[in-house]
């Protein structure tokens, strides 16, 4: 899945060579926004369930996809630098509504962390992350729509482009979209094979070990237990 | 749940009245947080939007300390336990709480809004008191729910000091906007301008939300 994840993101890069070059980083800026933010609320909606039903398997794929939306974040505030450098001058610029708001969300979500690390019991780990998760997730569009009221629009709007541009960007677009969310499921599912792999190792070390105190073979971690 | 809200919110305000610990800290760093701004913006008086600007700024570092101390007192002397022990509503502690951390900033601002008028503002405050007030209300009751949620979290925490302002800045940035935007032209030169209505609404909808949201998940905060 994951080459066919890899082969959507590039299938891209032979469309469109007449926007200027530039331009072509918004086919990797935008879906990474739009992606990380579906996963930014989808982890809260994960957390939801986890806090529903108290099973582990929720509050992992709430950390996992908090996780991946993170370092995709990071990504568009990357992307978007360059791409803010080489069209308007500047790294950062901060009447933007779009860069200020998804900063802020960042900021927040870099938080759950050091949250998670500091509380050692696991499943008050879990349930407080879950929390958070929640109120982080209905925070993100809440955020996005108080910035944006309070500033100008010279970001461009990616809804109002998308209907105006020729077709061959849309369709472009579009794959791109699906190439990155494609991507990110990939991922999450990478990461979650990996923690059951690390948890699994772990208890055969336990058992191995014999009855020591757990804390000590396996350190403090911020990622859930299963 | 009324009954259980008042016994707690009586509990908070005596227990605040005996020790003294966080209103007078709060107060104390409000007018030295405008100190550093003098220093730090070397200017002797401001206007507008850097008024409202530095208003509200220090009013959130205040509040962050008073956000610190919220629940401390339970976690440490096993209030937490006797509170679920006792056959009452588990969200009347946030209420409650909410209503300490508003009542709290509503102390500090008394002090705190005329010593700015004193020492940093410009134009007087009499024209824009009125507005101003209904501001600092709404503001002020972002604040504590945000407040509240964002204490119950960092409460069992190792690094509760450090958490805190983390997470609770971006959560109030929507409240700080809307707030400064509401301020800005109250506090400008040449007599107060209108209320923009479009910002108060913004900041009673985002109270609002969040005030939905935190009676839905505190439940959780609470649990053994």
């Amino acid at each position: 899945m994951l080459t066919i994840a890899f082969a959507l993101v590039f299938f891209y890069a032979p469309n469109d060579a007449d926007q200027g070059f530039i331009f072509k980083i918004f086919y990797v800026h935008v879906p990474m926004a739009i992606v990380a933010l579906v996963g930014f609320v989808a982890g809260g909606v994960f957390g939801a369930l986890h806090l529903r039903s108290r099973e582990a398997k929720w509050d992992m794929r709430s950390y996992v996809t908090i996780h991946i939306s993170v370092i995709l974040a990071v990504g568009v505030l990357v992307t978007g630098s360059i791409w803010a450098r080489a069209s308007w001058g500047h790294w950062f610029v901060w009447d933007e509504p779009m860069l200020v708001s998804f900063l802020i969300v960042f900021l927040l979500y870099a938080t759950y962390w050091p949250l998670r690390f500091s509380i050692e019991d696991k499943e008050k780990q879990s349930r407080y992350a879950s929390v958070f998760a929640i109120v982080a997730g209905a925070f993100v569009p809440l955020n996005f729509a108080a910035v944006r009221m309070a500033e100008s629009f010279t970001h461009p709007q990616t809804a109002t482009t998308t209907t105006s541009a020729p077709a061959s960007v849309t369709l472009t677009f579009l794959v791109a979209l699906a190439g990155m969310t494609l991507l990110f499921v990939t991922l999450c599912k990478y990461e979650m094979a990996s923690k059951h792999a690390t948890f699994r190792l772990r208890a055969l070390r336990r058992r191995l070990a014999g009855s020591d105190d757990e804390l000590a073979l396996t350190g403090r971690s911020a990622a859930p237990q299963l | 749940m009324r009954s259980t809200v008042v016994a707690l919110l009586a509990k908070e305000l005596t227990l605040e009245w005996r020790t003294r610990e966080s209103v007078p800290a709060m107060v104390l760093f409000s007018i030295a947080t405008y100190v550093v701004f003098h220093f730090g913006l070397d200017r002797d008086r401001v206007v507008g939007d850097l008024a409202s600007g530095v208003l509200w700024v220090t009013l959130l570092f205040a509040a962050i300390l008073g956000i610190n101390r919220l629940f401390v007192a339970e976690y440490e002397q096993g209030g937490f336990d006797g509170f679920l022990l006792a056959p009452v509503d588990r969200t009347a502690l946030l209420v409650a709480k909410a209503l300490t951390l508003f009542v709290f900033l509503c102390i500090v601002e008394l002090v705190a809004v005329p010593a700015f008028a004193l020492l940093l503002l410009g134009p007087p405050l009499t024209q824009a008191l009125p507005g101003l007030v209904l501001v600092l209300l709404l503001a002020n009751a972002g604040i504590a729910v945000l407040g509240t949620l964002v204490a119950g979290l960092a409460i069992q925490t190792r690094a509760r000091d450090l958490i805190v302002p983390l997470i609770a800045l971006p959560l109030l940035v929507p409240v700080l906007l809307a707030a400064a935007r509401c301020a800005t032209p109250l506090l400008a030169d040449g007599g107060a301008g209108a209320l923009p209505g479009n910002w108060l609404a913004i900041l009673a909808i985002y109270d609002l939300l969040f005030a939905l949201i935190a009676f839905a998940v505190f439940d959780f905060l609470l649990e053994d």
